[in-house]
């Protein structure tokens, strides 16, 4: 029996397969799409650990446990009675969470279906003449392709002092998961998962200590907006201790007895779970037949230029398991872009323009260059800033911290960063990432109507600030 | 009821003009006084205005066409025209930069401005096309506010839109080829000047032939140089006195003659002044002859934001400061609305020229051939002074005499130089005509 033949085939279904998949598809190329995700219930699902164990999941919990926190902090200022009594299920918030991922998840299979890409549930493998071998819970057979997009993504990383049991030294799948709200928390950790999975369980209760084996807090972010996540971050009683550095972590009875070293002593810790939230890796284990030759680069990422072209022809790699921000959005610009390419279009990704989002709260979100970055140019720059305190759309939604940073080039003009830590930063940043990509000046923003009263006045308002125009607030 | 549009009434010395380039296609709208086509001739560029809101109907003269006074060049339907960008679409030719509506008459090697460079259609499309239409807002107000044609500005942004910053470098670009009549301007008056920035890193090469414009102001300033055995001798006048008369009378200087006080009406006088003392440095040479001219006709270069233009003051030796200033600013006014005449760009014996106002500190000016001489103002600028065996900072200005020395001494041009510098330092030298 021939092999089925497609004109494109992608390994992985996650947020940089399955838009590769449909996009090729869409361009009127015959696509397949292959994925080996099963869930905890074991069955499987396109969607990858963006919609699986990542990005969905997580907002979800990161939603529900806010608006427990809001019930017992502010409901009172609000004139709403009984927000201290307020109880939380963690059951039912799970259950939530699991029916919305179902709900996406299923979705990919019914946008397979009305773009025409043949999804395949099983592990891929490339063999050499790019064919594709998949093994699917019906047997295994191989697919011939004249392009295979790898999008294999990434996996957490283990710590060998402190190796994942599955009950109480977890990763972030596990996190997401927690049945009842643990007692104590550790993280080790500060970085964007982390900071989300520590602020879910410490909002419904926890005692939360997260552990930093950089003195730095958030380096890839603007230092400002850094130090005010801190802050507030603390106020919500989120120990995070930086520069401390786990030597060890052991489960006995019950407990998670954590060692790390902190300010030249050795300390410990003892916990109810322990989330190791350090970082992930490329995952490409298994997906070479050994007479492949798909070149790697020395931290295990797939190797590709800026087109995502591996060293391999016709073999492109896309998202988590190629350089570059490990962002579902950055894998989802990449697998469209292979796919024109692969059609014979121009395409290509703007680096430049990707924004970072972090889901705590208040939200922090950016696009461009810090304030640190600017600086280290040499290029002459100016800041504008704009609290939400002064904002009337923060303050009626009682919550007004925060600020909107926005950097420029001195002569210029053009918005070379914009920094958000406030209500909804995660969706103000839409209007800073396209303004970036029209190469916009700040005054091109100073004269662009903001609707009132928004939080995204005080995107306008910073822009002002900058040439010391603000209305609404003081310029210096 | 159909306008017709009609190539304006040309100089007696004048028999036709070329016509350049339509900014404008049949069926475009315009409104009135936007320009519509380049008229060139051996002196000028004339721009040929709308002289009504409406659509352009039928192009009757094609680029290229020679065409004589009265001519008509289009036919236009006038009509109410919905306030739309005042920039509006594409034109169908080549693009021309903005060139001063009369851009320098024959004597003056100045009009270092962008003259129409005329880069191939593709080129052309490539870099400026797109854009044209799509400007954010503080590129629209910086349009808008400068006159620049967003043509004549290569964007850098994404497919090819202008940005902010693309407009500021057009700006700074064409600042710095307008700084008086400098030795200076043949470089910036090249090809490299007048061409369209580039966008991203190209080491394509664009190769524009020169209007004809461009070719003769460049022949002639390089005539100037080859001809006239040009030197350049320096000097610095302290600005104390003119400025404090300057403050104690500007109110009722302002109020009375409707004008401001500026520098010009003393430098202008002064020169007079220098020049009676000194006739050589208003005379000519004619062939074997030198001519004297028992007048004085100042040519002040005035900068606009579309290039050096050089209006003369005639018989400047009988105007008093107020009428000088006004004239100065009268010129100035009418030549960023290109409404000097071409008669009052011609002639001259002696020129001023100011690169001060830009920044210049010192410079050495190109004669405007066939003057014998041209002085140089600059910035003023406060500097340490000796001043009675003491140091004092003043308010100092370098001035620069560019004479030919083929009639005009050394020593007659310092000695010039010097008695501008005498009547500048005390102003009351001027009444009393010593």
């Amino acid at each position: 029996m021939s092999d089925k033949k497609f004109d494109v085939v992608v390994i992985g279904g996650g947020p940089a397969g399955y838009p590769a998949a449909i996009r090729a598809a869409q361009l009127g190329l015959t696509a397949a799409c292959i994925d080996d995700y099963k869930n905890e219930e074991g069955v499987r699902a396109f969607g990858g650990t963006c919609l699986n164990i990542g990005c969905i999941p997580s907002k979800a919990l990161l939603e529900s446990s806010e608006l427990y926190h809001r019930a017992h902090t502010e409901f009172e200022a609000h004139g709403i009675r009984g927000g201290a009594g307020v109880g939380i299920d963690v059951a039912a918030m799970q259950t939530r969470k699991r029916g919305i991922v179902k709900q996406l998840t299923s979705g990919v299979d019914v946008m397979f279906k009305a773009a025409g890409v043949t999804g395949f549930k099983g592990r891929g493998k490339l063999l050499a003449g790019n064919r594709v071998e998949v093994t699917t819970d019906a047997g295994v057979e191989t697919l011939a392709a004249n392009h295979v997009v790898l999008a294999t993504g990434s996996t957490p990383i283990e710590l060998p002092i402190a190796k994942f049991d599955g009950k109480r030294i977890v990763d972030s799948t596990g996190a997401l998961a927690f049945t009842s709200v643990p007692k104590r928390l550790g993280v080790i950790g500060a970085g964007v998962i982390g900071l989300e999975l520590g602020s879910v369980w410490r909002r419904l209760g926890s005692e939360v200590v997260v552990l930093e084996a950089l003195e730095t807090f958030l380096p890839a972010a603007d230092q400002q907006v850094a130090k005010e996540a801190m802050r507030q971050f603390k106020r919500q009683g989120l120990d995070i201790r930086m520069g401390a550095k786990v030597t060890g972590a052991s489960v006995q009875s019950d407990v998670v007895k954590v060692r790390f070293e902190s300010g030249g002593t050795a300390q410990e810790l003892e916990v109810d779970a322990l989330v190791v939230a350090v970082g992930r890796r490329p995952v490409t284990a298994g997906l070479f037949a050994p007479d492949v030759k798909v070149p790697l680069d020395k931290r295990g990422f797939i190797e590709v230029d800026a087109h995502c072209r591996t060293g391999v022809p016709n073999v492109w790699a896309v998202g988590d398991v190629v350089r570059g921000p490990m962002l579902a959005h950055k894998g989802m610009e990449e697998g469209v872009m292979a796919a024109e390419l692969i059609a014979g279009h121009v395409s290509e990704v703007n680096y430049r323009t990707i924004p970072s989002v972090i889901y705590t709260a208040p939200e922090i979100a950016w696009v461009g260059q810090t304030e640190e970055e600017v600086k280290a140019t040499g290029r002459p720059y100016k800041v504008g800033t704009f609290g939400f305190g002064a904002n009337g759309r923060a303050k009626a939604m009682q919550q007004a911290v925060g600020f909107v940073k926005l950097i420029a080039d001195q002569e210029h003009d053009d918005v070379l960063g914009v920094h958000i830590i406030g209500p909804m930063a995660g969706e103000l940043i839409g209007e800073a990432v396209l303004a970036m990509e029209f190469s916009a000046s700040a005054e091109d923003i100073q004269r662009t109507v903001h609707a009132h009263p928004t939080l995204s006045e005080s995107l306008h308002e910073a822009s002002l600030a900058a040439d010391k125009r603000s209305i609404h607030g003081i310029n210096r | 009821m159909s306008i017709e549009v009609k190539v304006p009434q040309l100089p007696e010395s004048v028999a036709d003009a070329t016509l350049v380039t339509w900014h404008k296609k049949p069926g475009d709208t315009v409104r009135r006084e936007e320009n519509l086509v380049d008229l060139e001739t051996d002196k000028v560029v004339l721009e040929v205005p709308a002289p009504a809101d409406g659509v352009l109907k039928q192009i009757v003269a094609a680029d290229g066409a020679v065409v004589t006074s009265g001519q008509v060049l289009a036919v236009l339907e006038p009509g109410a025209v919905a306030a739309a960008a005042p920039i509006a679409a594409k034109p169908a030719a080549a693009a021309a930069a903005p060139a001063a509506k009369i851009v320098a008459a024959p004597p003056k090697p100045a009009a270092p401005a962008p003259v129409a460079a005329r880069p191939d259609a593709e080129a052309e499309e490539r870099v400026a096309g797109a854009s044209a239409n799509r400007m954010g807002p503080a590129v629209r107000k910086l349009v808008e506010e400068h006159d620049i044609d967003p043509k004549s500005i290569a964007g850098s942004g994404r497919e090819g839109r202008i940005t902010k910053g693309d407009v500021l470098e057009y700006l700074a670009d064409h600042q710095a080829t307008t700084v008086g009549i400098e030795h200076d301007v043949l470089a910036q008056a090249g090809v490299a000047g007048q061409e369209p920035r580039a966008s991203g890193p190209s080491r394509a090469e664009q190769r524009v032939p020169m209007t004809r414009l461009r070719a003769r102001i460049a022949e002639r300033l390089l005539q100037a140089q080859q001809q006239a055995a040009m030197l350049t001798t320096f000097n610095e006048v302290d600005m104390t006195a003119v400025m404090a008369l300057r403050q104690r009378y500007q109110e009722p200087f302002t109020a009375k003659h409707g004008v401001k006080l500026g520098f010009m009406g003393f430098f202008v006088k002064a020169s007079v002044e220098a020049l009676r003392q000194f006739p050589l440095v208003n005379a000519s040479i004619d062939g074997s002859d030198i001519v004297y001219h028992e007048f004085f006709d100042v040519g002040v270069a005035v900068s606009t934001d579309r290039g050096l233009v050089v209006p003369v003051l005639r018989n400047a030796e009988f105007a008093g400061v107020a009428e000088i200033e006004r004239s100065i600013r009268d010129f100035g006014e009418r030549a960023r609305k290109g409404g000097l005449q071409m008669e009052e760009l011609t002639g001259g014996t002696f020129t001023i020229t100011n690169g001060g106002i830009f920044g210049s500190l010192m410079s050495t000016p190109i004669l405007n051939p066939p003057q014998s001489g041209i002085l140089g103002m600059h910035k003023i600028q406060q500097r340490p002074m000796v001043v009675d065996g003491k140091i004092e900072a003043r308010p100092m200005m370098y001035l620069a005499l560019t004479y030919d020395h083929r009639i005009v001494d050394g020593r007659e041009a310092v000695q010039f130089l010097v008695h501008i510098k005498d009547l500048i330092e005390d102003p009351s030298r001027l009444l009393l005509e010593v």
